[in-house]
C-alpha cells in the first residue's frame, strides 16, 4: 500500500516532466518549421520517448500507446525516412495538445476524449503508412522480446514441451563472461529458486596456473534443474549472457537422467579484484551525495507558499532594523558610533537578504513568452497571414505572480496584434512591404519597472475611424480636439472595439478596457504608440514585485501614510494664486499648463490637519492611469522600502487604500492606493460639475 | 522516469547518484566509484551504449556491472550494449518490483 502511495508521489512528478516534455516537444516542433535539424528531432524524440516510457511505467496505456505512434513517426523523422513536412509538424503539435489533454485526465482519473485520440491516431497512420518504406522498426518490436531471447540461447537441441520434471543445462560461457560482471554464481543462485538444483563444474578447459588469466573464465557447468520450470524463464537467467557461450537447455526426460555426483566448487577461480569490486551496496549511507534531480534546468521547484513565508519573515527583519533604527537617535552619544555602524552592516545584510530571498520568486518573463510561438503558428494559420514572431529579452526576470496575471492580458494583445494589426500577404504587397509580417515581444527592465511591449508592424491604428467610433458611442465629447496619443489610448475605453466583424481570434467582447484594467490592477500601466501604416507598439509597465514598495512617507496631522514612489510625479509647496475652488466646492491646482484637481487626505480621512489652510501644505502630484492629481499633504518624511500587508486579507478591502504596512516605530501606516484616488476625485469632480451645470 | 528508478533504489537502501545525461555521468562516475551503472539508452550529449564503453575502458569501472535501460524493440541495442561492455539490460516497461528484482541478479 505504502508502494502505491510512494508511486502516486512518483506519478505527479511524472505529470510535472511530462508537461515540461511536451513544451520542449511543441517549441522543437515550431522551429522545426524553418530547419529540419537532426539534433532538434532527437530533442523532439526524446521528450516523447520519455513519456512513452513513463506512462508505459505507470501503467496508462492509452497515453503509451498513443505517444508511441508519435515516437514512431519521430524515429523516422530522425533517421530521414520520412520527410519533415508542414502537415506532419501540424499533426504531430496536434498530438501534444492532445497529450497534454490525455495526461490531464488521467491525471484527474477522467475518462479520455477517445475520438480525438482515434482522429489523431488515424493521422498519425495515415502519414507513416504515406511512402512504401518498409514498415516502421518499432511497430514489429512487440513479438522479439521472445525473439531475444531464442537468439540468445544458440544451439538449441530440443524445443520440447514446457519442462515437465525438470531441465539439464549444459552452459559454457565464453571466457570474457566474467569481465562483463555476469556473474555464474548470481546466475545459479536464480536457478536454484526456480526449481531443486544440481551443479557439476568442468573443469576440463582451465589452463595451467602460470597461464591462466585471472580475470577469464574457463569453466563449464553442466546443471540439472528439477521441477516445473518454462522454458521462458530459464531463457530469462540467461537473457543477458553473449551469445557465443554454448547454452543448451534439454528438457529432462527427453534425455536420460544422470546422477550426478557430489558437485563440484561452484565459484570458477574467483578472479580477486572481481570480488573487491563487488561491494555491499544496500544499506550504506555514508557520503551520499545525492544529485540535483532538477539540474536539467538548472532550477529547483519551491512551493510558491514557502518562498512567501520566507518573504514575510523578510519583512518581518526589516521592520526590526527600521525599530533598531529608531533606538539609535535617542541614545548615549558615545556608543552612538558603534551602535550606526553595526545597524548599517544589518541594514546592508537585510538588504541583501530580502534581494536574494526576492530573486528567488522571479522568473524569466520567457515562462509567458514561451506560449506564444505556439499561438502565433495556429492563430496566423486560422487567419491566412503570414507572420513571424520575434522574442527578445525573455531572460528579464518578475516576479511570479505578476508574470501568471500579465499572461492573459498578453496573450488578448498579441490575438489582437495579429488580427486587427497585422495585415493579409495581399495587403501588406499592395502596401510594399514584407509579405510576412513581425510581431515582436520583448521585455527589459528599467529602473524598479519591467517594460513588456508587443509590436507588430501593421497597419496602425487607424485614427479617423478610432475617433470616429468614440464619438459615436458617446465617449468623446463632439467638440473636443484630441492629440494624436490621446486618440490612439481611446482604445482602452471600455465598450470600445472596432472590428468591423466579430472574429474567432478577437472581439469576443473581452476589449482592451480589461487589459488594462488587469495591468492597472497589477499596479501598471499601459500604453499604445501608432503610426499608421507602419504598425503599433504597446508598451506595459509593471512593478517588479507585489510584495515590497518603494515608499514615500507622508504625514497628514498625527497620521503617516504611504504613497508610492512609482506614482509620485513632483512634490511643490502650493501658492495661493494657483489654487482655484471650482463651484461645488472641488479643488483645481494650476501647475503649469494643466489644472489638477486637488485630493485632501484630512477629508478623504477624516483627520484634522496641521493647518486647514491649504498653502502651508505641500502638493504632492501623483500619476496614474495616465491622469494626474495633487495631494494635499502636512509634511514629506522619509522615503523607505516597505513590506506591503494586505488589508484584503487581515482586515477587509477599503476604497483608496491598497494595503498597509508596519513602520520603524511599530505603528501601523496605511498605503494610498493612487489610482484609485485618482479615479474618485475625478468622479467627484464631474460630480460637481454637473451638479452645477444642473 | 529517472526519479521513479532512483526513487524505488533508495527506498530499497541503495545510495543513487543521478546524472542527466552520459557527459555528467561520466563525470560523476570518475569522480566517485560506483557499485552499479544504471543508464537509459536515450540521453542527450551522451547515449547509454556510448557511456558504457567509455566506463568500461577505465580501470575502476572494469567489472561493475552496468544495465541499460532499453524499450522491448530494440533488440539491436540490446546487443549494441554488450558488445560496448554492458552486464545486461531492464527492458522498458518495468515496475518496482521488477527493478529490484533484476539489480538483485547483479548486485
Amino acid at each position: 500500500m505504502t508502494l502505491d502511495l510512494e508511486m502516486a508521489e512518483i506519478a505527479k512528478v511524472f505529470f510535472q516532466e511530462s508537461r515540461e516534455g511536451l513544451d520542449a516537444m511543441e517549441s522543437g516542433l515550431l522551429s522545426l518549421d524553418s530547419s529540419a535539424d537532426v539534433e532538434n528531432i532527437n530533442t523532439i524524440f526524446r521528450a516523447a520517448h520519455s513519456i512513452k516510457g513513463g506512462s508505459a511505467t505507470f501503467g496508462f496505456a492509452e497515453v503509451a500507446a498513443f505517444t508511441h505512434g508519435v515516437e514512431t513517426l519521430l524515429d523516422e523523422m530522425r533517421n530521414g525516412v520520412r520527410p519533415v513536412t508542414a502537415g506532419a509538424i501540424q499533426t504531430l503539435l496536434q498530438s501534444c495538445d492532445c497529450l497534454r489533454e490525455m495526461l490531464a485526465a488521467t491525471e484527474a482519473e477522467q475518462p479520455l476524449d477517445q475520438g480525438r485520440i482515434a482522429s489523431l491516431n488515424s493521422e498519425i497512420n495515415q502519414i507513416l503508412g504515406e511512402s512504401p518504406v518498409e514498415a516502421a522498426p518499432a511497430v514489429a518490436a512487440p513479438a522479439s522480446a521472445s525473439a531475444a531471447s531464442s537468439a540468445a540461447q544458440g544451439t538449441r537441441v530440443n524445443q520440447g514441451p514446457a519442462g515437465p520434471c525438470g531441465w539439464r543445462i549444459i552452459f559454457e560461457p565464453v571466457a570474457d563472461l566474467l569481465r562483463l560482471r555476469n556473474e555464474p554464481t548470481r546466475m545459479f543462485a536464480e536457478l536454484a529458486r526456480l526449481g531443486q538444483m544440481t551443479v557439476r563444474a568442468d573443469i576440463s578447459r582451465l589452463p595451467p596456473l602460470d597461464a591462466m588469466d585471472p580475470e577469464s573464465c574457463y569453466v563449464g557447468w553442466d546443471i540439472e534443474l528439477t521441477g516445473e520450470i518454462p522454458r521462458q524463464a530459464l531463457a530469462d537467467v540467461f537473457d543477458w549472457v553473449d551469445a557465443r557461450c554454448r547454452l543448451e537447455l534439454i528438457p529432462l526426460g527427453a534425455a536420460p537422467v544422470e546422477t550426478v555426483e557430489s558437485a563440484e566448487p561452484l565459484v570458477p577461480a574467483p578472479p580477486s579484484d572481481a570480488a573487491t569490486v563487488h561491494a555491499a551496496a544496500p544499506g550504506a549511507a555514508a557520503n551520499a551525495h545525492p544529485q540535483k534531480s532538477g539540474a536539467d534546468a538548472g532550477s529547483i521547484r519551491v512551493a510558491t507558499e514557502k518562498l512567501d513565508n520566507i518573504i514575510n519573515l523578510v519583512g518581518e527583519l526589516l521592520i526590526t532594523q527600521s525599530m533598531l533604527c529608531g533606538f539609535a537617535e535617542g541614545i548615549d552619544p558615545s556608543e552612538l558610533d558603534l551602535l550606526r555602524q553595526g545597524l548599517s552592516q544589518l541594514a546592508r545584510n537585510t538588504r541583501e537578504l530580502q534581494e536574494s530571498v526576492m530573486r528567488i520568486r522571479m522568473l524569466p518573463i520567457s515562462f509567458a513568452f514561451n506560449r506564444f510561438p505556439r499561438l502565433v503558428h495556429d492563430l496566423s494559420r486560422k487567419l491566412g497571414k503570414k507572420v513571424e514572431i520575434k522574442l527578445t529579452g525573455e531572460g528579464t526576470e518578475l516576479d511570479k505572480t505578476v508574470l501568471e496575471k500579465i499572461t492573459d492580458p498578453l496573450v488578448h494583445l498579441v490575438r489582437n496584434a495579429l488580427d486587427h494589426g497585422l495585415e493579409t500577404s495581399e495587403q501588406r504587397l499592395a502596401a510594399g512591404k514584407r509579405e510576412a509580417g513581425t510581431l515582436e515581444l520583448g521585455a527589459f527592465h528599467e529602473g524598479g519597472n519591467i517594460i513588456i511591449e508587443v509590436r507588430d508592424d501593421g497597419a496602425g491604428l487607424n485614427k479617423a475611424k478610432i475617433l470616429r467610433k468614440a464619438r459615436e458611442r458617446g465617449l468623446v465629447p463632439p467638440d473636443q480636439e484630441l492629440t494624436d496619443e490621446q486618440i490612439d489610448n481611446l482604445i482602452f475605453m471600455p465598450g470600445f472595439s472596432t472590428a468591423e466583424q466579430i472574429s474567432d481570434v478577437s472581439g469576443r467582447g473581452v476589449g482592451m478596457d480589461v487589459v488594462r484594467r488587469n495591468i492597472n490592477d497589477l499596479g501598471g500601466h499601459v500604453q499604445i504608440f501608432s503610426k499608421e501604416g507602419q504598425g503599433s507598439t504597446i508598451r506595459i509597465r509593471l512593478p517588479l514585485t507585489l510584495a515590497i514598495l518603494d515608499g514615500q512617507l507622508v504625514r497628514v496631522g498625527k497620521e503617516v501614510y504611504i504613497i508610492s514612489l512609482l506614482a509620485i510625479v513632483e512634490t511643490i509647496q502650493i501658492s495661493r494664486e494657483r489654487l482655484n475652488t471650482l463651484p461645488g466646492q472641488a479643488e483645481v491646482f494650476r501647475l503649469r499648463d494643466d489644472f489638477l484637481p486637488v485630493v485632501k487626505l484630512c477629508d478623504q480621512f477624516c483627520i484634522e490637519p496641521d493647518s486647514r489652510n491649504a498653502a502651508d501644505g505641500l502638493l504632492v502630484v501623483v500619476e496614474a492611469d495616465g491622469r494626474r492629481a495633487g495631494v494635499l499633504v502636512d509634511d514629506l518624511l522619509a522615503q523607505q522600502q516597505v513590506v506591503i500587508k494586505s488589508l484584503e486579507s487581515n482586515f477587509k478591502p477599503v476604497s483608496g487604500i491598497a494595503g498597509a504596512t508596519i513602520l520603524g516605530d511599530g505603528t501601523v501606516a496605511l498605503i494610498i492606493d493612487v489610482p484609485d484616488l485618482i479615479r474618485s476625485a475625478a468622479e467627484r469632480r464631474e460630480g460637481a460639475m454637473t451638479a452645477h451645470a444642473a | 522516469m529517472r526519479q521513479m528508478v532512483s526513487f524505488t533504489l533508495k527506498g530499497a537502501g541503495y545510495e543513487v547518484l543521478q546524472a542527466c545525461d552520459g557527459v555528467e555521468a561520466l563525470d560523476l562516475a570518475r569522480e566517485q566509484v560506483v557499485d552499479l551503472v544504471l543508464t537509459d539508452v536515450h540521453m542527450p550529449r551522451m547515449d547509454g551504449i556510448t557511456l558504457v564503453r567509455e566506463l568500461r575502458a577505465l580501470a575502476n569501472y572494469k567489472f561493475v556491472p552496468m544495465l541499460i535501460l532499453t524499450t522491448e524493440s530494440s533488440q539491436e541495442k540490446k546487443m549494441d550494449g554488450k558488445r560496448a561492455g554492458a552486464t545486461g539490460w531492464i527492458v522498458k516497461p518495468f515496475n518496482p518490483p521488477q527493478l529490484l528484482a533484476t539489480l538483485a541478479r547483479v548486485i
